[in-house]
């Protein structure tokens, strides 16, 4: 990879099945190098995926008035303000701050914690291998609120069940692109398949590195990180829990089995517990 | 930010939650580098707050009480005492009776609560415990139908045994679930929850027991409330040993209150309990409601802690970094 300029190397192939019909495994490489803050796919996707308005408030917060991802919002673009020189090759010499912007979204994670503890099977694994909450079927007991390692899903107040990004599965039947992914207007947000996508990351990060953006990163590219990996993964400038992210985030599951082997002993002394009241009780 | 930038970043670290940081364990040495508070995207949480409602709180209550009442019903009738099993019996029954009602309620599409039943799922420790109550509330159902007409003996008695098997689940499950989350409070604690669980279940059967049966056939009840006290104060003390900072909201704030109020009432019952014995039928009583009290007080210190921890970046963050120098400390050492 040489060090031109480009910011987009590659034409990817955004079409979500083969040609004999196939689906593939779709996923979305959000380069926050490149995101110019511009909410457009806040924006697309509310319009696109009707989602409701998310509270009209001044936060304060730099240009964020979104906060996060949440069931009101499944895209949100964060601002972060450094007193950092910016290192990034730059004819006037770089200032003395700078601006990070980042478009977070549901991380699809291969391993998902959300999917894993449903008790109705309400939250799917699509044939695109993201994962969607059937809302015809989700009857909103809030499990998978506090079990996804990112604080991404959450219940409607007003609606009882939970909503997240659905990496425009209806699109994606289609052969289109999730509504974010088209909205952006510098690419920042790419969707295709995953080990396209994969490729291309890897590449830009190499290319970042080589310009003197030695704290460029991938985020979630990793296949055996502790959520197996995300089919929606970052380039990150800085590290990801200045962007709110988790920086080692693990799919809860993981340790369930020796948790229930906790449970077990507990009940078997439970067993005993109350046999050896009873024998005493007997004595008496 | 890794502080070793060393300049401040607005918007960032300036937006810290001031808390003061507890340190125990300590043995008092001095730290050669700066404590580092994890960084946060403005003070936010990475985690979203457990939507749960409180019926769910008590949910862990009941539940627990009735899968140790199955228990103690089983354990009675198999030492003759039918006074202190039948009690058990109607105590477990009139758990199984509440607790779907708290259970789909909580729910926000209640009248959805059927789709629970058309998954079984070991990944999940709700699905499981739907199936562990439903399993309980049937045999314990059978049971107590069959004692009130008189009949059918056998199936009673099997139907109290099929009972007393799913009891100490419905009872410990609760603390697998909450410990299955991303919530540090709970999900550091998922080896010792299950025992705090547990030993606060015997000890509230043991109490209901003590409150509703004549106290010369309540000597089990007696031994099992006591020895429940005690088994639920070393796992909640082992606990938030485990926990370290991550228990800071057991040490702090509303769940602080509860879990100091759950030691008191636990031990002085547990002590009232032990002195009162068959004679003294007050002061057995008066530690029995405080036993109960105790109980609810504790799970409700767990349920409660659950959303402070998530709301607090720090607690998410400062373990993860940690767990990754620690990695990157192993990696350096291999080469």
């Amino acid at each position: 990879m040489s060090t031109t300029p480009t910011i987009v190397s590659h034409e990817v192939d955004i079409r979500s099945h083969d040609a004999d019909g196939t689906p593939r495994h779709m996923g979305f490489f959000t380069d926050t190098s490149i995101c110019i803050g511009c909410k457009a796919c806040e924006v697309a996707c509310k319009e696109w995926n009707m989602v409701p308005e998310d509270g009209l408030v001044f936060s304060g917060d730099s240009y964020d008035n979104t906060g996060a991802v949440g069931c009101n919002s499944w895209r949100h673009v964060a601002f972060i303000e450094q007193t950092k020189p910016v290192r990034m090759a730059d004819p006037q010499g770089g200032g003395d701050l700078r601006w990070l912007m980042a478009s977070d979204v549901c991380k699809h994670c291969s391993n998902a914690a959300c999917l894993d503890v449903c008790p109705t099977g309400a939250l799917t694994r699509t044939e695109f291998g993201t994962v969607v909450v059937q809302s015809d079927v989700c009857n909103g007991c809030g499990y998978c609120v506090p079990a996804c390692p990112f604080g991404v899903l959450d219940r409607r107040e007003e609606d009882g069940r939970v909503w997240k990004c659905t990496l425009c599965y209806d699109r994606l039947k289609d052969d289109m692109e999730p509504a974010c992914a088209q909205a952006c207007p510098t690419k920042s947000i790419q969707y295709g398949r995953i080990d396209d996508l994969l490729r291309i990351a890897a590449e830009r990060v190499e290319t970042l590195q080589a310009r003197g953006e030695t704290q460029a990163r991938l985020y979630g590219a990793d296949r055996d990180d502790g959520v197996g990996g995300m089919n929606a993964f970052f380039l990150l400038l800085d590290d990801p829990e200045v962007y709110g992210l988790p920086p080692d985030p693990v799919v809860t599951t993981r340790d369930l089995r020796r948790s229930y082997g906790a449970a077990a002993l507990a009940a078997l002394g439970m067993f005993a517990t109350v046999a050896g009241a009873a024998v005493r009780g007997r004595r008496r | 930010m890794t502080s070793d930038i060393g300049e401040p970043v607005p918007g960032a670290e300036a937006q810290q939650p001031q808390r003061p940081r507890r340190r125990r364990g300590g043995r008092g040495e001095i730290s050669m580098v700066p404590e580092m508070t994890p960084t946060s995207y403005y003070g936010r949480a990475v985690l979203k707050q457990p939507v749960w409602t409180p019926e769910i709180g008590v949910y862990f209550f009941v539940g627990g009480l009735t899968g140790a009442s199955t228990l103690l019903a089983a354990a009675a009738r198999s030492e003759g005492n039918d006074a202190l099993a039948d009690r058990a019996l109607f105590t477990a029954l009139a758990g199984v009776t509440v607790s779907p009602l708290l259970l789909i309620k909580d729910l926000g599409r209640p009248e959805r609560f059927y789709n629970m039943l058309r998954v079984f799922k070991v990944t999940s420790p709700m699905s499981l415990g739907t199936w562990l109550l439903n399993g309980a509330g049937v045999s314990t159902g059978v049971a107590a139908g069959c004692r009130v007409l008189g009949i059918l003996p056998r199936i009673q008695r099997l139907a109290e045994l099929s009972a007393a098997l799913l009891g100490p689940g419905v009872s410990t499950y609760t603390a697998v679930l909450v410990s299955n989350t991303a919530v540090p409070v709970w999900h550091e604690a998922r080896y010792e929850l299950p025992f705090v669980f547990a030993g606060s279940s015997l000890a509230s059967a043991g109490a209901m027991g003590i409150l509703l049966t004549p106290p010369r056939h309540a000597a089990t009840a007696r031994t099992l409330a006591v020895a429940g006290v005690v088994g639920e104060l070393v796992a909640t003390q082992v606990m938030e040993r485990r926990l370290g900072d991550a228990g800071e909201p057991y040490h702090s704030g509303r769940p602080a209150r509860f879990a100091r109020l759950a030691r008191g009432l636990n031990a002085g019952g547990a002590a009232a309990v032990a002195l009162g014995g068959r004679r003294r039928r007050a002061l057995s009583a008066l530690g029995a409601a405080a036993i109960l009290a105790g109980s609810m007080c504790e799970r409700w210190a767990v349920f409660t802690a659950g959303p402070e921890s998530a709301a607090d970046p720090r607690f998410t963050v400062g373990p993860q970094r940690e767990r990754l120098r620690e990695q990157r400390r192993r990696t350096h050492a291999l080469d």
